[in-house]
């Protein structure tokens, strides 16, 4: 029966063979290792930049209109009824903005009317926005190409997209009537003047999204002070969830309401950030295979090269599982070696990109046009930094796996014979 | 009391359309204690004997019992266990590791047996020593002769004073002081510890040493003497 002191001493034997082991072929291994170096340092990097360009992704959506994290009635973000409304939005949002003085808040309040010009009719969403603080949450007041953003609470005015301009032909200045339902079920109608015309650079929004004063808005559709959504931006995605349990705190005693957060309230958002993470994988997965089969080929070379050693030690009474454990012991030493020096590459190279910033060529229009950030910024952190390297060590172990089995088959006088 | 006992060894290879006899029915009782030297032309079967007695080759058909343990009948493990506690090797070839020291290479087997470091560099130091190595105790097998890597291996087969000792041509690559040297070690061993020794040699100088000869042809044990 092998003792704990026999499985140290042997285990300690074994570390100091596989350690070197490794550097009998000086040239291999480091041809082995770099390898592993370079596929580790082109994951940490690719991973932190795909992680950034999903932080600019979700900031630039959010940004756009929702907002990072919204205060709603329950119920509301599914079916939008003009009844499940916030009582007092406004004092509401005035006491979470005092909460909260970092981040961005704003009421709103929603309603389909529809809309129309001289020549033509659409039906579209109204969305009643308080014209102070809607640039904090929502990139639109930014975007407005022609005239200017609403300015008035309470004045008749609209501020619409580039298509529904197109499609309604009216221009900065122009009239437009609102036909609707108000909140009591009593009949909302009115007179706007055009005064800016927006384009966000998605079609969707600028087809469909209409922006009033909020106190117009309010007495339009008679909702006396109620609205139906307090829309929150901070500058951090990473502070959302401790944002979301202060809020929970204060929107406690309040009739009903829920604070949703991004993923909550744009669910095609992340469901496109993991079908794009699961599709890069697939390239990944090539580069780790393809060192997988690198160190499969230098453990398989080693292991024949040294049959006759591996004899030797059968004979004098290593059993073949202590071989194939000091077989997977090289591996894990030159995978480690592969990971350290690959990590802190790549920590490096993705740091100073997260610093200076990454941008393809061309991407400064692209990002010009539609109001986002002309570089991006790899997200260094412990997920990017250890995700890939992390399988890329695994799958090497694997590797080694067969190798390693092969010497159960060993027989010493065979093998002792092995040229 | 017998610490070795073979019973009708038979192990055949296929060579092409010919067998090759490696042991045709050898049967062989050894008393512990013995100092036995096998002789024999070269593919007399010398080598298979000590192969098959050490475990590390499997018969075609016969028993062998050591200290009344089956040999036959062990499976891998049991058999580098009963290698690791009980036999020490000496190959032909000298057959270190060479990524270890002199010292760590006759350290390797207690190592493996969980003998504490302090008493494993006493053990090995002194003997080391005995083989004339001392002050190179810090060399690769690279860095040493051809008769100092036998030294070597000799003195890792017998440094845990295994109960037998199987030798295959030990002083093959030696000169005749050191084979005298090595000789006398491996008799005061087995005369002081009662270590049995088994070993397979054309050399006749070492013939001398033995206090029982077995002479082997074709696999087959032809002659068997005391001296």
């Amino acid at each position: 029966m092998t003792t704990k002191r026999q499985r140290d001493s042997a285990f300690g034997l074994s570390l100091r063979l596989a350690w070197r082991n490794i550097w009998r072929q000086k040239r291999r291994t480091w041809l082995t290792a770099l390898a592993m170096v370079f596929s580790n340092v082109l994951l940490v990097f690719m991973i932190s930049l795909q992680l950034g360009s999903y932080d600019m992704m979700i900031n630039t959506t959010l940004r756009m209109f929702s907002g990072q994290v919204q205060v709603q009635r329950v119920g509301y973000q599914d079916e939008q009824k003009m009844r499940q409304d916030i009582a007092g939005v406004g004092e509401l949002a005035s006491t979470i903005r005092s909460r909260f003085p970092a981040a961005s808040v704003a009421a709103r309040a929603n309603a389909f009317v529809l809309l129309s010009s001289e020549d033509r009719s659409f039906g579209t969403q109204v969305v009643g926005v308080e014209p102070d603080f809607e640039a904090g949450v929502s990139t639109i007041p930014g975007l407005v190409a022609d005239g200017r953003f609403l300015q008035d609470p309470g004045a008749a005015e609209i501020v619409i997209g580039g298509v529904m301009a197109r499609n309604l032909k009216v221009a900065v200045g122009d009239e437009l009537t609102f036909l609707g339902s108000g909140k009591d079920g009593s009949f909302a109608a009115g007179v706007l003047t055009v005064v800016g015309i927006f384009n966000s650079g998605s079609s969707d929004l600028d087809r469909s999204l209409a922006e009033v004063p909020l106190g117009y808005f309010q007495d339009a559709f008679a909702m006396g002070g109620s609205g139906h959504i307090i829309a929150i931006s901070t500058a951090e995605l990473g502070g959302i969830a401790d944002l979301m349990e202060s809020l929970r705190a204060i929107i406690a005693g309040g009739d009903e309401l829920v604070a949703l957060d991004w993923e909550a309230l744009t669910p095609g958002l992340k469901q496109a950030i993991q079908a794009d993470f699961t599709s890069a994988w697939f390239m990944y997965a090539v580069l780790i295979i393809l060192v997988a089969f690198s160190v499969l080929n230098t453990q398989l070379m080693s292991v024949l090269e040294r049959t006759r050693e591996f004899g030797v030690i059968m004979a004098l009474g290593i059993k073949p599982r202590r071989l194939a454990l000091l077989v997977l012991l090289e591996t894990f030493l030159m995978a480690l070696i592969g990971l350290v020096i690959g990590v802190l590459l790549g920590a490096v190279v993705a740091g100073y990109f997260g610093f200076a910033g990454f941008a393809y060529p061309g991407m400064d229009e692209l990002a010009a046009k539609f109001n986002m950030p002309s570089v991006i910024y790899p997200s260094v952190g412990p997920v990017s930094l250890m995700l890939g390297p992390t399988v890329v060590f695994i799958f090497c172990l694997f590797a080694a796996i067969y190798p390693a089995v092969k010497l159960y088959g060993l027989k010493p006088v065979e093998a002792m014979r092995a040229v | 009391m017998s610490a070795i006992v073979c019973t009708d060894l038979c192990k055949f290879y296929q060579q092409g359309d010919a067998v090759i006899k490696g042991l045709d029915h050898v049967s062989l009782e050894i008393e512990e204690g013995s100092f036995i030297c096998i002789s024999g032309p070269s593919g007399s079967g010398k080598t298979t004997l000590l192969n098959a007695i050490g475990g590390l080759d499997s018969l075609d058909s016969g028993q062998i019992a050591i200290n009344g343990e089956r040999v036959d009948l062990l499976g891998k493990a049991e058999l580098a266990d009963l290698r690791l506690h009980s036999i020490g090797f000496v190959f032909q070839a000298y057959n270190l590791i060479p990524v270890l020291s002199a010292r760590e290479n006759v350290e390797f087997v207690m190592q493996v047996q969980g003998v504490r470091a302090a008493e494993r560099k006493l053990q090995s130091m002194k003997i080391l020593q005995e083989v004339g190595l001392e002050g190179m105790e810090d060399r690769r097998p690279a860095q040493l002769s051809g008769g100092q890597q036998q030294r070597v291996a000799v003195a890792r087969a017998i440094v845990s004073q295994p109960k037998l000792v199987l030798a295959d041509e030990p002083t093959a690559n030696l000169d005749s002081q050191s084979m005298e040297k090595l000789m006398a070690h491996f008799r005061e061993l087995n005369e002081a510890h009662k270590v049995t020794f088994l070993i397979a040699t054309h050399d006749q100088r070492v013939m001398a040493w033995a206090d029982r000869r077995i002479y082997m042809e074709d696999g087959r044990v032809t002659r068997d003497e005391l001296q």
